[in-house]
C-alpha cells in the first residue's frame, strides 16, 4: 500500500510537471510577435497535434493535399456528409465549426452552439484505424508463424523472431507482477503494450500514413486507463475491497485511510490517462518547435537561417531519437502499472 | 479542438477499436504465441534437466568403468601370479618325476648291468672251468707223470682255478 501511495504521488509530481512546461513552452511561441506574413508557430503547432475533420498532407502548387474525411453525427438521427463541405465555408446544413472562444472551439456545432453526437471519423479516428489494422496484421502473422511451425524444433524466423523478444517481456511482466493467473491477463497486457507502443512509433513518422497524434490525445489515453481501471476493480478479490473499504489500521484511522484508499483507486487510472498523454504531446511539441525554429529564422536573413537550420537538423535528429525511446517507456510504463495494479487487486489474503 | 477535453468521438472509436483489436488478439493471437514459447521454454528446461541427467549417469557410467577396469588388473594381476606359482609348481613337480624316474631307470640299468655282469662272469668262469678241465686233461693225458714238479704244477693250478671263484663270490655278493 505504500508503494501503491508513493507511486501515486510520484505520477501526480510527474504529469503536474510535464504539462506545465508544455503549456509554458506552447504559449511562450505562441505569444511571440507573429512574422511578417502572419506566421502563427503556435496555430501551427497546435494544427498538427490536434484532432481534426481532414487530414493535411502536404501543399502543392499553393493548394492542400488534404484526406476529407467523413462527418458522421447523431442528431435526430444520423447524418453524415463529407467534411470539406463545412471546412471551406465554416457551415453546412444547419452546423458551424465553433470558432475561438466558444464552448466546443474547432468541432462541429449546431446553430446554438451545442454538440450533436459526432462520431466523424477524425485525423486521429483514421490513424487509430491504421493502427489496430496494422497491430492486427503483425501479432496475426506472428501466431500464423507459430502456428505453422514446430516451435519446439525451429528457432523463429522473420516478423516472429521481430515480435517474440517483445511478446515475451510483457508476457513475463504479467507473470511476474499479477500471480498464478496471470494467463488471463496476459493478452489485455500485450494488446495495451503492443497498441501504445505502435502508436507512438507511428505517430513521430512525419508524413501520411502516420504523425497523427494518437497516443497524445487525452481520449485515447483515458479508454486505455479506463480499460485498466475495469479491469482492475472488476476482477479484484476479496481482500483487495476489503484493503480499500475497511483496511487493517487502528480504528480511527479506519475512516481516513479508507478515504485515502479510495481516492488512490480513483486517481490510478487518471495518472496513466495524463502521464502517457502529456509525455507523448510534449514529444511532438518539442519536435514542432524545433522544425518551427527554421521558419522563424527564416525572416532574419541568409546566416541566421543557415545557423538555426543546421542547430534545428542536429536538435530534431536528437529529439527523434528521444522520442524513440520515450515511445517504447511510455508504453513499458503503462503496461507495468496496468500489471502493478491488477497485481494489487488479485491478491489474497495472507 | 480543446488539448485536455477528451473528444466523445474518438472515445466512442477507441472503446470500439481497441474492444474489436483486443477480443481478436486475445483470442487468436497472443495465447497462439504465447502458449507456443512457453512450451517452447519447458521442452527447454526438460532438456536441460535431461541432459544434467544424462551427464550425472554418464560419469556414474565412467566411474563404474573406472571401478571395473581397476577390478578387472586386480583379477589379471592375481591370475597371472596364480599362473606363474602353477608353472613353477608344474615345472617343479616335472623336475623332481624326471629325476625320481631317471632315477629309478638308472637303478634299474645298474640291477641290470650287475646282472649282466654276473652271468657274464658266471660264463666267463664256467668257460674258464671248462678250458682249465680241457687245459688240465690235456696236460694230464700228455705229461701226467709222477714228478714232483708234475705234482707242484697240479696243485699250483687247481689253487689258482679256486681262488679266483673265490674272489669272484665275494665281489659278488
Amino acid at each position: 500500500m505504500i508503494l501503491a501511495m508513493l507511486l501515486v504521488l510520484f505520477a501526480q509530481a510527474a504529469t503536474a510537471m510535464v504539462p506545465a512546461s508544455i503549456f509554458l513552452r506552447a504559449g511562450a511561441i505562441a505569444a511571440e510577435p507573429a512574422p511578417s506574413d502572419d506566421l502563427d508557430i503556435g496555430e501551427v503547432i497546435f494544427d498538427h497535434v490536434l484532432d481534426s475533420y481532414e487530414w493535411h498532407i502536404t501543399d502543392w502548387k499553393g493548394k492542400a493535399v488534404a484526406i476529407h474525411l467523413p462527418v458522421i453525427l447523431f442528431d435526430h438521427g444520423l447524418k453524415t456528409f463529407n467534411s470539406h463541405k463545412i471546412l471551406e465555408t465554416g457551415e453546412y446544413g444547419g452546423y458551424h465549426i465553433a470558432s475561438e472562444g466558444e464552448a466546443h472551439e474547432g468541432k462541429i456545432v449546431r446553430a446554438d452552439g451545442t454538440k450533436p453526437f459526432d462520431i466523424s471519423i477524425t485525423k486521429n479516428v483514421l490513424q487509430l484505424f491504421i493502427n489496430a489494422i496494422l497491430l492486427l496484421m503483425i501479432v496475426l502473422l506472428t501466431a500464423r508463424w507459430y502456428r505453422r511451425h514446430d516451435a519446439l524444433r525451429e528457432h523463429p524466423t522473420g516478423i516472429a523472431a521481430l515480435m517474440e523478444p517483445l511478446i515475451m517481456m510483457v508476457h513475463d511482466m504479467a507473470k511476474e507482477n499479477i500471480g498464478e493467473d496471470y494467463r488471463r491477463y496476459s493478452p489485455y497486457l500485450l494488446t495495451v503494450f503492443l497498441f501504445i507502443l505502435f502508436s507512438n512509433f507511428i505517430g513521430i513518422i512525419p508524413f501520411f500514413p502516420g504523425g497523427a497524434n494518437l497516443t497524445g490525445n487525452i481520449a485515447c489515453t483515458m479508454v486505455l486507463a479506463l480499460f485498466t481501471f475495469f479491469t482492475v476493480n472488476l476482477t479484484g478479490t476479496k481482500h483487495y475491497y476489503k484493503e480499500i473499504f475497511s483496511p487493517d489500521v487502528p480504528g480511527l484511522l479506519k475512516p481516513l485511510m479508507a478515504v485515502i484508499e479510495f481516492f488512490s483507486a480513483l486517481v490510478k487510472p487518471i495518472s496513466l490517462t495524463i502521464r502517457l498523454f502529456a509525455n507523448m504531446l510534449a514529444g511532438h511539441i518539442q519536435i514542432l518547435c524545433m522544425v518551427c525554429i527554421i521558419f522563424i529564422m527564416g525572416k532574419m536573413g541568409m546566416a541566421m537561417t543557415a545557423g538555426a537550420t543546421a542547430i534545428s537538423v542536429l536538435f530534431g535528429i536528437f529529439l527523434d531519437v528521444l522520442e524513440m525511446l520515450i515511445s517504447f517507456i511510455q508504453a513499458y510504463i503503462f503496461t507495468m502499472l496496468s500489471s502493478i495494479y491488477i497485481g494489487m487487486a488479485r491478491q489474497k489474503a495472507e | 479542438m480543446n488539448l485536455i477535453t477528451p473528444d466523445s468521438g474518438l472515445l466512442f472509436w477507441m472503446v470500439l477499436i481497441f474492444g474489436i483489436v483486443f477480443f481478436i488478439l486475445a483470442k487468436w493471437g497472443f495465447p497462439a504465441i504465447t502458449g507456443m514459447v512457453d512450451e517452447r521454454n519447458k521442452h527447454i528446461d526438460e532438456s536441460l534437466r535431461l541432459a544434467e541427467e544424462a551427464q550425472v549417469r554418464m560419469s556414474k557410467l565412467a566411474e563404474e568403468q573406472a571401478e571395473l577396469i581397476a577390478q578387472t588388473r586386480q583379477e589379471q594381476g592375481r591370475i597371472l601370479k596364480e599362473a606363474a606359482r602353477a608353472r613353477s609348481e608344474i615345472l617343479a613337480q616335472a623336475k623332481a618325476d624326471a629325476q625320481a624316474q631317471t632315477a629309478e631307470m638308472v637303478e634299474k640299468a645298474r640291477e641290470q648291468i650287475a646282472n649282466e655282469r654276473e652271468t657274464a662272469l658266471r660264463d666267463i668262469r664256467r668257460q674258464v672251468a671248462l678250458l682249465s678241465v680241457d687245459v688240465a686233461e690235456k696236460v694230464l693225458r700228455a705229461k701226467l707223470d709222477a714228478s714232483p714238479e708234475q705234482q707242484a704244477l697240479i696243485d699250483r693250478l687247481t689253487d689258482e682255478a679256486v681262488i679266483p671263484n673265490e674272489a669272484k663270490e665275494s665281489i659278488t655278493s
